[in-house]
């Protein structure tokens, strides 16, 4: 019964030759790109966006890192030519609005861009995806398999407190009908999972513990056997915590995108 | 007529040396960078409604939350009686306004002393909170000597200064024709042997204690943490209004980057100096926002914001309140620089280096969580950020690891060494299941 297809990925720049433009794009991100796990969620955010008929492209070999790890590291010099360089390539394909699946690249695209000549409406796929529920245009609640799971979510700092988005991830999460729960550290509360501020690139300073593995404690506490994450750096971080502690077979850690694909047998 | 003499001496000496030292504090803080902060005003009026007197930010915190009140409430308030005794000591009268308000007096008064019944258990469990409770944000290393000491006085000072007005009201309470106020009332008994000589007298000493020790107050408030009182207010009003995750652009390096990607710019053409900053970042006080600066002495060393780092939580030795206490350290010493020689000597000193390591400064992870958990709107990320701002483009001293990561984007647009051409690697014979519930 489960039939599979070859999805194709519009590139903005295919669109154009064809005289056509994207109702969305698509900013993957490096993460998104480059990282095998993070693949897996562009993967799941694009079959979503397929099924349900928006017409998305991406900018492929275009598209470049936003700045933002040279930004949070103090190399401004760096982020800014970088803007610079993607603003260009999206006001020459009139780009309006734009979802991206790293609250990172959300983060910079939403609220530095505009100030170098980039305003775009942009989005977190969670916000999109939970929109896309409200409309009746994405079902996922008819007997997912994670109807009644115990799952927790992790708030990424770029989306939580750096943006205030803290009810759509949950309420996808409601939509899916798992048993949310709560970790002691949660929404405005939430601790980081150790990569934000460009720490994702280098080693952390001397220390008598790894941030995300005080983080990962945090989610063995409320004993879940899904962690959910909407950003692909909290996926790295959280993955090697729960590694370490030698519980992956027990529990895993899907971004929000993956959870609802899943649920709409988009992907295994 | 000797006593309005003095209260008015007392009163020009303690509110002048106030206003010379705020003067000093106003200067200091505009020694920092130029930063615009006055638009909006209607949001800013309303942030510093909620934050600043709704106190919205402390209750998440119920228990110091609860208590913080109590001492907030009742100085507010206490401070229209203080209104009341200022106008006694200049004109010679004692209490002025009984008369005028009638039984509304006796209500007022007795009102107050409750505040102050509150007050006092609130000085009481807050001291107890900070020297026999083992509470970790108050035993921080930052958290010893001077700083640990001054929390204690403050507290100490204001259980003085109620106490002189129950003493002053607990005299009167046994006086005839005086009194009649609710808590002093109770406490009459206290002084019940005492002669009307030694009441009067025992009157006399507590409004004096009382008005002096105000006064004191008032010049030890911007010496101490607790200036908070006032710039709290303040540093709300001028608090970043943008989401906490949007970085400001720096406009210097706009400026030459539009020179650098304008094909038709003239490279060799004079730039304006006056439009180039002395150095990209801080490496010292004067080269971080102003508002840095007003958050520094709004700063009142709670330590909500290092009990919430996740790098301070982890042993790492970033600790968001020391940030605050050595950005204020600073400038205070760079004041008393400028103070002594009309203008600042090069001490050979500066906050990055002497006061907070680059250490400290990139174990950040601009999770925002301090700026979250500060009652006052403090932003100690953007301190860090114009540390890091200072190394990565003035000192070029950053971790390798980080230079290896400008590089990567700088060569093939991603943080990692992967060639730009495989961007679209993760699109090839992308397989998805059609089956699906929805269809």
């Amino acid at each position: 019964m489960s039939a599979t297809k070859i999805l194709h990925i519009n590139t903005m720049a295919e669109l154009m030759a064809k005289g056509e433009q994207a109702e969305i794009l698509f900013w993957v991100g490096c993460a998104g790109s480059f990282d095998d796990r993070a693949k897996k969620i562009t993967k799941a955010v694009a079959a979503i966006l397929d099924q349900v008929g928006i017409r998305f492209a991406v900018l492929g070999t275009e598209e470049s890192c936003t700045g933002d790890p040279a930004k949070r590291a103090g190399n401004e010099f760096l982020f800014q030519m970088q803007a610079m360089q993607n603003i260009q390539v999206m006001n020459m394909y009139e780009v309006k609005k734009i979802v991206t699946a790293c609250p990172h690249c959300f983060n910079t695209l939403k609220n530095e861009y505009p100030g170098l000549g980039g305003d775009y409406e942009v989005v977190h796929h969670a916000t999109l995806l939970q929109q896309l529920i409200n409309e009746g245009r994405l079902r996922v609640a008819d007997g997912g398999p994670f109807k009644g799971k115990r799952i927790t979510f992790h708030d990424s700092c770029y989306l939580g407190r750096a943006n205030g988005i803290y009810e759509a991830p949950r309420q996808l999460l409601e939509a899916l009908d798992v048993e949310l729960v709560e970790m002691k550290r949660s929404k405005t509360n939430g601790l980081c999972c150790g990569a934000g501020g460009a720490q994702m690139f280098k080693e952390a300073e001397k220390g008598t513990k790894e941030v995300n593995i005080e983080r990962i404690e945090d989610a063995l506490e409320v004993q879940p056997s899904v962690v959910a994450a909407a950003c692909p750096f909290c996926m790295t971080m959280l993955s090697d915590g729960v590694k370490q502690k030698e519980r992956e077979n027990e529990i895993k850690v899907y971004d929000l995108a993956e959870l609802i694909a899943q649920a709409n047998g988009l992907i295994d | 007529m000797l006593s309005p003499i003095l209260f008015v001496i007392i009163a020009a000496a303690g509110i002048g040396l106030f206003a010379r030292k705020v003067g000093k504090i106003r200067r200091n803080i505009f020694l920092g960078q130029p930063l615009q902060r006055s638009d909006r005003t209607a949001a800013r009026w309303a942030t510093m409604a909620r934050v600043a007197m709704g106190q919205s930010k402390m209750v998440t915190r119920p228990v110091a939350g609860f208590f913080h009140i109590l001492i907030y409430v009742g100085f507010v308030l206490i401070n229209l009686e203080v209104l009341e005794i200022i106008l006694d000591g200049v004109s010679g009268n004692h209490r002025l306004f009984k008369p005028l308000l009638g039984d509304f007096y006796y209500f007022l008064i007795s009102f107050f002393e409750v505040l102050g019944v509150g007050v006092i258990l609130a000085c009481i469990v807050f001291l107890w909170r900070r020297n026999v409770q083992p509470l970790a944000r108050f035993k921080g290393p930052e958290l010893t000597g001077w700083p640990r000491l001054d929390a204690n006085l403050i507290l100490l000072i204001e259980l003085v200064l109620m106490s002189a007005l129950f003493g002053m009201n607990i005299a009167e309470a046994n006086m005839p024709e005086q009194g009649g106020y609710l808590v002093s009332n109770l406490l009459a008994p206290l002084f019940g042997g005492m002669s009307p000589e030694a009441l009067h007298l025992t009157e006399r000493i507590c409004w004096w204690l009382h008005i002096i020790g105000i006064f004191a107050f008032l010049n030890y408030l911007p010496y101490s943490k607790h200036f908070h009182i006032i710039l709290a207010f303040p540093n709300t009003w001028y608090a970043q209004l943008e989401p906490a995750g949007q970085f400001s652009n720096m406009e210097s390096v706009k400026k030459e980057v539009e020179l650098m990607m304008d094909p038709n710019a003239n490279p060799y053409a004079a730039t304006d100096p006056e439009a180039t900053p002395a150095r990209f970042g801080a490496k010292d006080v004067m080269d971080l926002p102003w508002k840095s600066l007003l958050d520094a002495y709004s700063c009142t060393e709670c330590g909500r914001c290092t009990s919430v780092c996740p790098a301070n939580q982890t042993g790492k030795l970033l600790s968001p309140r020391k940030v605050m206490m050595d950005t204020r350290d600073r400038l205070e010493e760079v004041g008393k620089n400028i103070d002594k020689n009309g203008s600042f000597i090069d001490d050979g000193k500066a906050l990055l280096g002497d006061y907070i390591t680059a250490e400290e400064a990139l174990a950040c992870t601009t999770c925002n969580a301090c700026v979250e958990a500060c009652p006052v709107l403090i932003n100690p990320v953007s301190i860090l950020t114009e540390l890091r701002r200072y190394q990565a483009m003035e000192a070029s001293q950053v971790p390798s690891e980080w230079a290896l990561m400008f590089g990567n984007i700088e060569n093939n647009g991603a943080p990692w060494q992967f060639p730009a051409a495989d961007r679209l690697g993760w699109a090839d014979n992308l397989e998805v299941k059609t089956s699906n519930p929805s269809a």
